[in-house]
């Protein structure tokens, strides 16, 4: 195992200038990622479009693999509806937890979260911000935590 | 570099067989001894033996074995009653851990005497265990958990104390050692300080027994909690020290077998002390395996142990602050063997996974201390805490670590 595999240079670089990276203002709706074990703290926002992602947002503090997944998923995700980005996330999830999971060709810089289940303990960084998210476009705005 | 202890280190570190097992494929550099040290090979002897020679339940049978694991249990006790130089057995209670003491404290001793607008003295520095048990008393009783401050070196100013006790001051708790923060507290001062309002004072030692000499009756200290496997014995023992004039007086805590001397459905009577407070089997193992460490650090001597631990704080706070970029978090005069850290640009998470690639464990996140984290805005520190077998030489790694990580993260 090498740490370059878990810090690729996508994951640096978007953890040291995170995209989209600041506030939505209402009606924008807003959910909160904790990640008790490391003082994670996410708020994402999401405008939503009949169901469609039109604009996301994050802001708060955290690790490199959190901010990172963060930034590339506020990238990736806005065009899509619930069922895509359930489809995706979904997708992330296993290129996350499942040892022997493809990493689709189709991911692009997402397929740089692949190095990170070879370290369980960082799994639920990188999943906060997708949960998070998910949390927000259900509508529930409650808070997430990783606990 | 030549400073060595006043002991054979190289002999002691051969004694924790954990120290010798690659991480990694790296040699372990173990720096976690804060939330848990390693066990030596008589601590492990001892259980074994226990296991293989002398266990049945304590207090129970007329047969041999029965006899065998009582006075093992109640010879472990006394090892413990001379370790804190308690005046009696019957102030030595066993419980799970630091934890489980001062929620023993709390529901027992705190709870029947707590009235609304009562108050709990607490400091700012203290462990999640000695901060959440009272305010569970208080949302019971209508009483409240008052703060003494921290400065921005996380100390802890006894005058704080003076002026937060008052008349409906019911119990001052207060760590002997921050865990977060290294601080090692002037509890005599302090128990003297409370003693004078007549406020009782509970220390929770779970930091401070690995690293120096404690002696209840010179710190007059009312009730005083640590935990085994900080102490290089085994998980799932601690030790609840209680003044025995108040412990007579509190009602038990939990009720089943050993805690009683007679059952009828009319009344129940109580054994005496320590046994109130210890109903249903003991972890009989664990009490004889602490015994073994308490044996173990002894014998080493805690005066030995506490200098070489202080140059390995010398060692590590210079090597550390060399590295541009990190601050120190918890800077108190008197600190005891740990350091807590930020480095500009590296989330402590991340830098925990990159020291443990080259096998360099540290502890990283809030330590069970929020609110003493909280107090230097920051979510989260990186924390190397020091046992009396590591070497100058791991404060190396840690420091090159901490710029490979640094680098990495450029
Ligand atoms: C200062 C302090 N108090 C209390 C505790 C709790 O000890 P335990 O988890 O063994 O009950 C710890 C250990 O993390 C500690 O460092």
């Amino acid at each position: 195992m090498d740490l370059k595999d878990l810090y690729r240079d996508v994951i640096l670089d978007h953890n040291k200038r995170p995209r989209n990276f600041g506030v939505l203002a209402a009606p924008a709706i807003a959910a909160q990622g904790h990640n008790p074990l490391c003082g994670d703290q996410l708020t994402i926002y999401v405008d939503l479009d009949h169901g469609t992602i039109k604009e996301v947002r994050f802001e708060g503090s955290g690790c490199a693999i959190s901010v990172a997944s963060a930034s590339m998923m506020t990238e990736a995700v806005k065009g899509l509806d619930a069922a895509a980005f359930a489809a995706l996330h979904a997708q992330i999830h296993a290129v996350l937890t499942q040892h022997d999971a493809e990493v689709p060709a189709t991911l692009g810089k997402l397929a740089a979260l692949g190095g990170v289940r070879e370290y369980p303990a960082r799994v639920k960084c990188a999943s906060l911000s997708w949960r998070t998210l998910e949390a927000a476009i259900a509508g529930a705005g409650t808070a997430v935590t990783t606990e | 570099m030549s400073i060595a202890p006043l002991y054979d280190l190289t002999a002691i570190r051969a004694d924790f067989p954990i120290l010798s097992r690659p991480i990694r494929g790296r040699p372990l550099v173990y720096l976690d001894n804060g939330a848990s040290a390693q066990r030596p090979h008589a601590v492990i002897n001892a259980e074994r033996r226990y296991a293989e020679e002398s266990h049945a339940n304590v207090h129970r049978g007329v047969h041999t074995l029965s006899q065998r694991a009582t006075d093992a249990f109640e010879g472990a006790r006394e090892r413990v009653r001379r370790f804190l130089n308690a005046r009696s057995t019957r102030e030595i209670i066993f419980t799970r851990g630091t934890t489980e003491s001062i929620n023993l404290v709390a529901q027992s001793y705190a709870r029947p005497h707590l009235q609304p607008g009562d108050e709990i003295l607490v400091t700012r520095l203290e462990h999640h265990a000695n901060i959440v048990p009272w305010q569970l008393v208080c949302e019971a009783t209508g009483a409240r958990v008052v703060v003494v401050p921290i400065n921005d070196r996380g100390e802890v100013d006894p005058e704080d104390v003076r002026r937060l006790l008052s008349p409906r001051t019911r119990l001052l708790g207060i760590a002997h050692v921050s865990n977060a923060l290294g601080t090692i507290l002037p509890v005599a001062e302090m128990i003297a300080i409370a003693h004078a309002a007549g406020v009782p004072v509970l220390v929770d030692g779970a930091q401070a027994v690995p690293h120096l000499t404690i002696d209840v009756q010179a710190l007059d200290a009312d009730f005083y909690a640590f935990s085994g496997h900080k102490l290089y014995g085994p998980d799932g023992i601690g030790v609840l020290y209680g003044r025995e004039s108040l412990l007579a007086a509190m009602p038990p805590w939990q009720g089943g077998g050993d805690m009683i001397l007679h059952v009828s459905f009319e009344g129940t009577t109580y054994n005496e002390l320590p046994y109130k407070f210890e109903a249903g089997t003991p972890h009989m193992s664990g009490a004889v395996g602490l015994a073994a460490a308490i044996d173990y650090v002894e014998a080493i001597g805690l005066s030995k142990i506490s200098a070489w631990e202080a140059i390995l704080l010398t060692h590590a706070t210079e090597r550390l602050s060399r590295i541009e970029g990190l601050r120190f978090i918890g800077t108190a005069h008197h600190k005891a063997g740990l350091v807590s850290f930020v480095v500009d640009g590296i989330h402590p998470h991340d830098l925990g996974t990159i020291l443990d690639e080259r096998g360099v464990a540290i502890r990283t996140g809030h330590h069970c201390a929020m609110p003493a984290i909280a107090t230097f805005k920051v979510p989260a520190t990186a924390r190397a805490s020091f046992g009396l077998y590591n070497t100058l030489d791991e404060i190396d790694a840690l420091a090159d670590a901490v710029v490979y990580a640094r680098d990495l993260f450029r």
